[in-house]
């Protein structure tokens, strides 16, 4: 697209790469918060159809415009700062955390060379981005000066950087494998990877748990069922969210909903085969790539929501055991167990 | 263009936030521009082609040790004014460490414009072509593997002398026996009864 600006339109490099990542930036968040609006609604609905109920069925047809309806509603409601929360943090935490969710899908690769930035630290970016996400619930949490919010915040903060170091080992071992930071290399190299024919790092025997941890640890990342214990509503409230109304809540709202598509993403891009069709068979290519991604998300979405309607919450010293003393030393474990693989391959026979 | 607008937009941003780091009345705002610090300087390392250390610099001072920082600084009830108090006293060390600073920047600054310092004649000279995880990483496992290793020995050394320095023994404290909690069974736990009407259970 720079080469649009630059040479058909005639702007300089410089200002042409501007424009050119200013219109990719609102190609890929404009369809993202549809795509949150959406799977806000199929979230309701898969939840439902497992609680034997309707869910949402009034709003449009099937109640497909159920999450437009929300929208509105919050948008027309008065934002309300509690007299006593600190009025800057209170407005900017909500603001962090929706910034957080968007700015990593700068370097998800949707098909072969469709990416924002395609560049050479992509994962590291990805830990980077995703490490400040922490930020914007105990922010929120302290700045509302209320009681329920800051133990939430303190559970959310100690949750997210004790998973992110077992997401951390994961990466590593999928780096290791792929000899890459880049996302589409990881991609690529995942090509024809099960005796040429399965694309995925799934199939393979050293990852294949890898995959596991990175799954439940992403579910604690995002704070999803069962490890949704930042707003349990039975001990909490509504954990962090509860002095928070109208837009502000919904950016919460709709951060953690891209957060959850995020780490979709990121499960079907690391050791699913990405945009990559599952088997490496050549008519399968006819489908565009992205379109493989989507429906590798959505796969990933609902077992996200099947675990959300059927997995019963954990309690506080489970899930940091589950963390501290089983995923880390395992993830570990697994690290020196691929580098040695790999440094026994190269072992000159 | 782009380049100097966004180095002038970083390098201002950094030099602000690192001034209301230490001048901003509420310890927590502190942290929050002390983080802004570290983000923009991690921008400054994008600029001049460092990515790996700058998404280093995300993830370990932004991503963890601030948050710790945060967590503490929240949690600890801090009084600004008793903390002004201290200022008198510790101008005289803080004026010599910024003297001594600035010394030194001035020297480098000094040799570097008389030509002193030569970018092509160091140990490693820096290969254009080579992403810099790559070159970093050849480097480190190479000809510094030992240095190294070193430094992440004494991490390790300083991180059990941390445990074993906080460690209290807390011979009373209960703990959740997770195997046993994991081996319990319904039917250990629970009994199906039919009483009578009127005859109530007896446990």
């Amino acid at each position: 697209m720079t080469s649009f600006f630059n040479t058909t339109v005639g702007l300089p490099y410089g200002w042409a790469w501007f424009l050119a990542t200013i219109v990719g930036i609102l190609i890929i968040a404009l369809p993202l918060m549809l795509a949150v609006a959406m799977i806000i609604y199929a979230d309701r609905k898969i939840w439902a159809a497992m609680a034997l109920r309707r869910g949402p069925n009034v709003v449009g047809p099937f109640g497909l415009l159920q999450s437009f309806a929300d929208g509105l509603k919050v948008f027309l409601q008065e934002t309300i700062v509690p007299a006593a929360a600190n009025r800057g943090l209170f407005l900017l935490a909500p603001i962090i955390t929706f910034t957080v969710a968007l700015i990593v899908w700068a370097v998800v690769p949707f098909q072969s060379g469709v990416v924002l930035a395609d560049i050479n630290v992509g994962l590291l970016y990805v830990l980077a981005a995703s490490s400040l996400g922490v930020y914007g619930i105990i922010l929120s949490g302290w700045a509302s000066n209320s009681k329920y919010p800051f133990y939430s915040a303190l559970r959310a903060a100690a949750q997210m950087v004790s998973y992110e170091v077992a997401i951390g080992f994961v990466l590593i071992s999928v780096v290791l494998w792929s000899g890459t930071f880049n996302l589409s290399g990881i991609v690529m190299a995942q090509k024809g990877h099960g005796l040429g024919i399965v694309n995925g790092f799934w199939i393979n025997p050293l990852l294949f748990p890898m995959a596991i941890v990175f799954f439940i640890s992403a579910l604690a990342e995002t704070q999803r069922a069962p490890f949704d214990l930042t707003e349990a509503e039975s001990e909490l409230v509504a954990g962090y969210q509860t002095e928070y109304s109208s837009m502000s809540f919904a950016l919460f709202w709709l951060g953690e909903y891209a957060n959850v598509i995020l780490m979709c993403a990121l499960n079907a891009t690391l050791f699913w085969g990405g945009w990559l069709p599952p088997i490496d068979w050549a008519p399968l290519y006819v489908v565009p790539g992205i379109i493989w991604l989507f429906a590798k998300m959505m796969f990933f979405f609902f077992v996200f929501s099947w675990v959300k309607a059927t997995v019963p919450r954990y309690r506080y010293d489970q899930l940091m055991r589950l963390g501290w003393k089983v995923f880390l030393p395992l993830s570990l474990f697994w690290v020196f167990l691929v580098s040695g693989y790999l440094m026994y391959q190269r072992v000159p026979m | 263009m782009i380049q100097a607008l966004a180095f002038y937009l970083f390098a201002i941003v950094v030099i602000v936030s690192g001034a209301m780091t230490i001048s901003s009345r509420n310890p927590v705002h502190s942290v929050m521009w002390l983080i802004l610090a570290f983000f923009n300087a991690a921008g400054l390392m994008v600029i001049v082609g460092a990515e790996f250390i700058a998404m280093l610099l995300v993830i370990v001072y932004v991503g963890a040790v601030a948050v710790l920082f945060l967590f503490v600084v929240m949690m600890l009830d801090i009084e600004v004014a008793s903390i002004r108090a201290g200022v008198a006293r510790y101008a005289a060390i803080g004026l010599a460490l910024a003297v001594a600073l600035a010394a030194e920047m001035m020297i480098a600054l000094g040799a570097w414009s008389a030509g002193k310092i030569d970018l092509t004649r160091r140990i490693a000279p820096v290969d254009a072509t080579v992403p810099n995880i790559q070159a970093m990483g050849n480097l480190l496992y190479t000809r510094y593997l030992f240095v190294f290793e070193g430094a992440g020995l004494v991490l390790l050394v300083a991180m059990i002398g941390a445990i074993v320095l906080t460690h209290r023994d807390r011979s009373g404290a209960r703990y959740q026996n997770i195997a046993r909690q994991n081996a319990r069974r319904p039917q250990d736990a629970t009994r199906n009864v039919k009483p009578e009407i009127g005859q109530g259970v007896q446990l």
